[in-house]
Formats: C-alpha cells, structure tokens, sequence
C-alpha cells in the first residue's frame, strides 16, 4: 500500500546523489596497503608518531595508526580474530597488558634481543607484551610547607600528622589501580585496605581526576602532599622550572618506588608479526629508547639508555623489582578494595 | 487510503521498520544479549559497595538537569520566540551556540576557573585573605549546573519550534475565551507544546545519563562511571553490559510512561503563522529578559569560548598545521552524511508510525532510539561487533570462492561502518523532533490531499516535507553538532588515517593535555556555528 515504499521517491534528486557519493566513497577507503605495518594504540598519538616517523625513515617501513581508549581496542583486536588487520598493540599500564595477553590476542615472542634490552621485571613472564618506558609513581610535595624527611613510603601518608593535607586522584585512575595492586602483593590486602582507608581518611578536598588538577592543588595551598606519575610532574616543572614542588622517592627504606610502563606486544593474528617484532626490537635499543622515553620525560625501559636531563636531575631512586604483570592479576582485588574502603 | 492497512501493506511496512532500525537495535541486542549470563561474581561485589550510591547519584543528576535544563530551554524558547526584548534577535541564534560545546569541555573550563587553584578563587585569597565561602564547583550542585548549561539547547530548540509554530495563536484564542493571560500560557500554551519539551527532555535525560567525561572530570560517580568501573577497573566487559542492559530497561519504562501518559491526545498545527508578532514586555521586564538570556548565554558559551580560545592562541603556533584541514573535512564529511541520513530514517520511520502504528511497528522504533542513552564506548562496542561478525562472515565467503586471491575486507573500519554506528546512537536525536512536528500534521490535511490525487510518496513529497521543514532542519542540525562532538564510535569505527576534531581532541586529552585540546575544540565550535545559524535562518523564515 500507499505510504510504505516512501525512501525513495520522497526524496528524489539531490538526496540520492549525496547517499550514492557516499557510498562509493566509503567503498573507496580501503584497507591499508599489505606491506604497511599496522599499530592499534592506546598511547598517546603525540607520543608515538615522532618514534614511529623515525623508524619509517631509517627502514622505509610504513606504518598505519590507530588510537583509541585500550579497552576497546582489545575488545576490537579480540572480535576480529584472524581477520585482524593488526600486527601492534602499544598501550600504557602493565595491567592492561596483562589483560590483553589474558584475552590471548597478544602472542609470544622468543627474541635474544628484547630479552637483553628490556630487564625481567618490566616484561611479561611469557614474553607476550615487553615494557617500553617508565613512569614511577610517587610522592609530590609542597617545597613551601614540607620537609622531605617527614616522608617515607605510600603507608607514610595514612599518618595523623597529614590529615586534612593529602590530595588524590580518583580511584578510577588505573595508575592508583595498579599502585594499589602493587601495595597488595606487597602487603596483603588487609595491610593494604588500612592503608587506603587511612589516606582517605587525609583528604584536604574530594579526589582529584587527573594528577595535574591536584598538582595545582598543592601549589594553591589546598593539600601539602600527594601521589602522581613522575612525568605529569615533569611537564609541570618544564613550563615552571621555579615551581614549589618537589619529587620524593617512596620506600626507599623498603621494598622500593612503585613504577609502571607503557609497553607493546606483538598481536596474536598479526599477519606482519615478522615486521611487528623487528620494529619492536628496534624500539628497545638504546637509541630509540632515549628518544621513546623522551617524548615525555619518562625513563627508558632499557637500562643502557639515558633517560632526559630533566629526569636524571631528579636523582637515582630504587624501583620496586616486583614484576609488573601482578599489577595486571591483582587490579580487580584492588578496585573491590578501594570500593570497601571508600576510595571514590 | 487512511482506512487499516492490508495485510500485505502492513507487513512492508514492519519490513521496512525493521531493515531502517536495525543497525540501531542489533548493538543493542548485543549488550542486552549479556543478561543471558549473568556474572555473579563482579554483580555482588557492585550491589553491595558500588550501585547504591551511584544510583541515588544518577537520580539525583538526572532530575536536576532536567528540571534546571528543562526550564531554561523552555523559559528562553518562550521569550524569544514570543516576546521583544533588547537583543532578542541575536539572542534568538545566539542561544543555540552551547550545542556545540562538548558537555566535557565545558566541565573542565568549569573547574578549571573556579575550582580551589584556578584564578577566581586564586584572586579572593589575595585580595581577602579567603576563598573559603565560595561553594565547592566539585559538588552536586556544580555537575548538575554544569551539565544544564551544556545540555538546554535541546530544549530550547524544542520548544522554540513549537511556540514559533503555533504558540502566539493559541494565546490569543485563549484570551478570546476569557483566560488571563498566564492561565492562557499554563493552561493552552504549554501544554500544547508539550511533544516538543517532552520530547527536548527526553534527549536531555538521554545525555545525562550517557555522559562519561563531564562526570568523570566532576568525580561524579554515576551508573555510567560504574560501568566504565567493571570494564576498565575490573576487566569484564560482561558486567558492564549487563549494568548497559539494565540501564536501558529503566529508559525504556520511562520512555513507556511518557507515551502512555500523551496517549490519545492529538496535536494539530497552524501553518498560517505569518502574521504572528513578538509581544513586547514592560520597560522594566524586557532588561530583566535580556539580563537573564544574556548571562546563560555567557555562562554557556562565550565564557568557556574565550578560555579555550586563549588556551587555542597560546598553543596554536606549535599545533596548527595542514593536518588541521583533513580533520575538518573529515568531520564535516562524517557529520554531513550522518545528518542526512539519519533525518532520512526518521522521516520514514516517523511516517511509518503514523501510517500503521501497530505494536510492532512502534517498539521497534522505540528499541532503535535508545542508544542514545548508552555510554558512548559500550555502545561503540556493542556496535563494531556486528560489524565484525559481519565482516568476518563475508570474508569467509570470498576466501571459499576466490581461494587466496580474496582482497581482504575490513567493513568495521570503513565509512559505511562509522556511518552505521551513528544510526545506533543518533537515531534517537534525529527521530525525536521530526516526530513530534509529524504529530500536528493533521490528517484532515492528509486526506483532503488523498481527495485531490495526492498520495504515498507525493503526498510526504509535496505537503508533508514542507510542512515538516523547521522540524527537518532542527533534527538534522542536531545530529550534525552531535557527531561534530562525538568520539567512541569516530575512534574505534574510523577507516585508517580518517581523524577527525573529536579524535584529534581526544588525542590531547587522553594524554592529559587539556590545554592543547582547545584548538580542535574551537574549531568543532566554529564549524557547529555555520548550522547553528542556519537552523535560526530557517526558522525565522518560518516565523
């Protein structure tokens, strides 16, 4: 009847034209030239690029990016299976890596050279996904209102004396996930939940939603301490070198300062995971790895290379020799924990 | 012609409704698929520490932002298209801008300046020795301001679609018949637009409760952060499907409620509307009117353009480059072609309803505009993975015809792709004001036309198109500001090398570098202002 084949004869003309053009467009973006490498990232694109030009012009490898939020790039690289287009998964935190390797889209990988270059605690056990750099994850503190012998480790800020002086970020950060992680294997989670819960029982305002916010916050006087990744640090005192905080390298009289990575694995499907890996291999050579760590103030995962001179001005610390993959098995613990102990 | 359907005719025309809405309804059957098994496990651990308060925190959003958007949309629709005031005629256009704000945006602009370090509260304490009286923005009260701020412009489209077309009439034929003047706006005016702001804070209650990025900046801790939580925190996508699903069993109670309390009521339109004139208000009130439109117009948008506009200056010497060309036109080519569309799906489903509204026929419509309530990234995955199974199907099948010469298909990363995934989440935007204004349509007028000859496709061609066009264009310039603005399905869907605005403002911000995202941000504004403006020209023809 009337009034049920209307798509098309409503809208004669100019609107057909338009859908037909965009439909032969679309059959035109086609998928990526075989020989091109392709990279899904969670890593920043600013980030990535310069390293990856670099490589493209000292090999004459192509590479195709694309960036997402990690979570669903791997729900993407899982879904696809062998059809996948990928042959790179790059993405900060440990325990996203973790995941993926779990979901089985990473694969592993024998290579003398990553082997060498990149130190066990910072790769997989099965050599599915390889740190690339590092952040630690420390304290900040007010140059103004604090002495650095007044600190000591993370379980350190759940004193009384810091009450009302403490800023965080939110529990939904996956660097506090894995921090909190990283307490548990150290700890239990018993000790672990006392120590969170007395942190919150510190906070001078509600938490923060990213580390720079609650930076800020220590410099206008709200909160005299905190916790955050050494390079939001670092890009804080780039703009200000004058600026009144300072780094302070947690436990050190204990098992060590809690650091994380941004690394990559090669992906399960990959139809170039020759190339995929030779590019990775080239990432952990010295070279790349100052440059890679550079971008942004992080410290090369290679301990053969330099790390910048900004971040080497910030002293020598001892990093927690835990393998971060156990910040990957015990996220889930950490978030419940956090949920019971009040840690929004 | 308007007599039942045949049985032929009405099972085209289910056909017809399931084929347009089913690349909105089946990401949706995908996330509602989970509640098949449910995982206990992370559920338990969520009822007990986390989804009580988030819930009476969703609740409390929700109802706020309605109620302060709801009434600012439709108070600022009112005076604008009804009343004359000084600077009305800007105003009028003017407020419509915040549409192409992202709500985020505005939340970190927000907090940015007023929160503890930023510069208001930095100055009291140096000029005063305290900021400590100033109210927290990190609050209630400020995620909820924040988020009418960003979102009244639904309303207020609306709304004003509604009074310029019929409001002045309606009045003055109420007064004939003894009304004051406010019974005649309580008791004619508003209640006969009522499709309209109902249907403007259904889009608002939809975006509230799919908001991620405001509330993650606030730390508002609502049902959407609670799944992102069992997803990225906890690693089960299953769990937060499952909170998706039940999220939209709530929506769709609600979106129930609604039709059954407007059921039976008709609305008819004046189309005759070319003599009508503003009131003009008393000395007093009518600077009263221009201090109240004004402010929400800087609030919402011309102070948080001029933050990002001097954080766009101080970073564009080092950002702006030719890349920035290839990220307009692609999110120019992305939001144009979704515009059309999706408006074009809307006007058939929309027709179809009114034509043959079984209950098939319009649950199914319904089903197909819910996306938009869903968080963003769980609806961007409940989407590629049809896509995929797709893909990986007709792969399947050109390797068993062609053997090792297949060319290799990658359908979840093309156009056509992204251009699907929009339907699912948009469909609500484009469908909801092209139905309403189909609702005054009379159909005196569909059979006086039948009468001459006019029928089926002539008849939406030549009478209902153009008595459909502000409708039209105020469905199709939302959905153009809304995948402006959009991220997860651009991200994960996009064909290699196709960033857009969104995608490159999300690769600033995933990095923490808010600042540098001004400059693609101000530009998804300024490239929002052309249909913006469009949209007030179109209307005030239509006034």
């Amino acid at each position: 009847m009337k009034g049920t084949h209307l798509s098309i004869h409503a809208f004669p003309g100019r609107l057909s034209t338009v859908l037909i053009a965009a439909f032969v467009s679309l059959l035109a973006a086609c998928a990526p030239a075989p020989s091109e490498l392709v990279v899904y990232s969670a890593r920043n694109e600013e980030l990535v690029k310069g390293i990856f030009d670099r490589y493209t012009q000292e090999t004459g490898q192509k590479i195709q990016l694309i960036t997402d939020d990690a979570a669903p790039l791997i729900q993407r690289l899982a879904a696809e299976g062998k059809n996948s287009p990928a042959d790179l998964l790059i993405t900060v935190d440990a325990g996203v890596l973790w995941h993926a390797a779990q979901l089985g889209v990473l694969r592993p990988i024998e290579s003398a050279t990553l082997d060498a270059n990149i130190p066990e605690h910072l790769r997989d056990p099965q050599n599915r996904w390889f740190g690339l750099t590092v952040r630690a994850r420390t304290i900040v503190y007010s140059t103004d209102r604090v002495k650095p012998e007044d600190l000591d480790s993370y379980e350190s800020l759940t004193d009384p004396k810091w009450r009302g002086k403490l800023c965080l970020r939110t529990s939904k950060s996956v660097y506090n996930q894995s921090l909190v992680a990283m307490l548990i294997a150290q700890h239990g989670e018993e000790t672990t939940e006392k120590i969170v819960r007395g942190w919150v029982a510190n906070l001078a305002a509600p938490v923060f939603a990213n580390d720079t916010s609650l930076m800020q916050a220590i410099v206008a006087g709200q909160c005299d301490v905190g916790i955050v990744n050494t390079y939001y640090f670092g890009r804080l005192q780039r703009d200000d070198p004058k600026i009144p905080l300072r780094l302070f390298w947690a436990d050190q009289r204990g098992s060590g300062t809690h650091v994380n990575i941004s690394g990559a694995g090669v992906t399960t499907n990959a139809p170039r995971a020759e190339q995929a890996q030779k590019f990775l291999e080239w990432l952990s050579q010295p070279g790349a790895q100052s440059m890679f760590a550079g971008m942004d103030l992080e410290f090369p995962a290679s301990p053969a290379a330099q790390p910048a001179e900004q971040v080497a001005a910030w002293g020598e610390f001892k990093p927690s020799p835990l393998n971060v993959a156990r910040a990957g098995e015990l996220q889930p613990a950490a978030v419940r924990l956090m949920d019971r102990a009040g840690y929004l | 012609m308007v007599s039942p359907m045949s049985g032929v005719g009405a099972w085209r025309g289910s056909t017809l409704a399931v084929v347009l809405c089913l690349p909105a309804v089946l990401p949706l059957l995908v996330i509602a698929s989970a509640l098949i098994s449910p995982e206990t496990e992370v559920w338990a651990h969520l009822a007990q520490y986390v989804l009580p308060d988030v819930t009476i925190n969703t609740v409390k959003l929700v109802i706020g932002v309605a109620l302060i958007a709801g009434t600012l949309g439709t108070s600022l629709a009112w005076l604008t298209s009804m009343c004359e005031f000084p600077g009305r005629r800007w105003l009028e256009w003017a407020l419509l801008l915040p549409l192409a704000i992202p709500a985020y945006v505005l939340a970190f602009v927000a907090i940015g300046f007023l929160d503890y370090a930023g510069p208001l509260q930095t100055a009291l304490r140096s000029l005063t020795g305290s900021s400590a009286w100033v109210p927290p923005i990190r609050s209630t009260g400020g995620v909820i301001a924040v988020l009418s701020l960003a979102f009244y412009p639904y309303a207020y489209l609306m709304a004003r679609n509604a009074f310029l077309t019929q409001g002045k009439r309606a009045l003055e034929v109420a007064q004939t018949f003894g009304y004051s003047r406010s019974a005649a706006v309580w008791r004619v005016a508003l209640p006969m637009a009522r499709p309209w702001i109902a249907g403007g804070i259904a889009l608002i209650c939809m975006e509230t409760l799919a908001d991620f990025g405001a509330v993650s900046i606030f730390n508002y801790n609502t049902f959407t952060t609670a799944i992102y939580r069992a997803w990225f925190g906890m690693f089960s996508v299953h769990a937060a499907l499952e909170l998706s699903a039940v999220l939209l069993v709530f929506i769709l109670i609600a979106l129930f409620v609604d039709r059954r309390s407007r059921a039976g009521v008709r609305y008819t339109s004046a189309r005759d509307v070319s003599y009508q004139t503003r009131e003009p208000l008393g000395a007093r009130t009518r600077w009263l009117a221009s201090i109240y439109a004004g402010s929400i117009f800087m609030l919402a948008f011309l102070l948080p353009l001029l933050q990002l506009v001097w954080w766009a200056i101080m970073r564009a010497s080092r950002d702006l480059d030719a890349r920035y060309w290839m990220f307009t036109a692609h999110s120019l080519v992305l939001a144009t072609s979704a515009a059309l569309i999706i408006v074009a799906a809307s006007l058939v489903l929309a027709y179809l309803l009114r034509r043959q509204p079984s209950l098939f026929n319009s649950t199914i419509v319904r089903l197909a505009t819910l996306g938009y309530a869903v968080p963003g990234t769980v609806l961007a995955v409940g989407t590629i993975l049809p896509l995929i199974l797709l893909n990986n199907a007709l792969q399947g099948l050109l390797n068993d015809l062609l053997g090792t010469s297949a060319p290799t298909l990658l359908l979840q990363s093309t156009l056509l792709g992204v251009l699907l995934a929009y339907m699912a989440r948009f469909l609500a935007v484009g469908f909801h004001p092209v139905e309403s204004g189909l609702q005054r349509v009379t159909r005196s007028l569909d059979e006086a036309a039948i009468g001459l000859g006019v029928g089926g496709a002539r008849l939406v061609g030549s009478v209902h198109v153009p008595l459909l066009r502000s409708s039209l264009i105020t469905a199709a310039i939302m959905v153009f500001v809304d995948v402006m603005k959009e991220m997860p399905i651009t991200l994960i869907t996009r064909p290699f090398g196709w960033d857009t605005l969104a995608v490159r403002v999300f690769n600033m911000t995933s990095n923490g570098e808010w600042e540098r995202a001004a400059l693609p941000a101000v530009l998804i504004v300024a490239v929002g202002l052309v249909p913006a403006a469009m949209l007030s020209r179109g209307n005030s023809n239509v006034a």
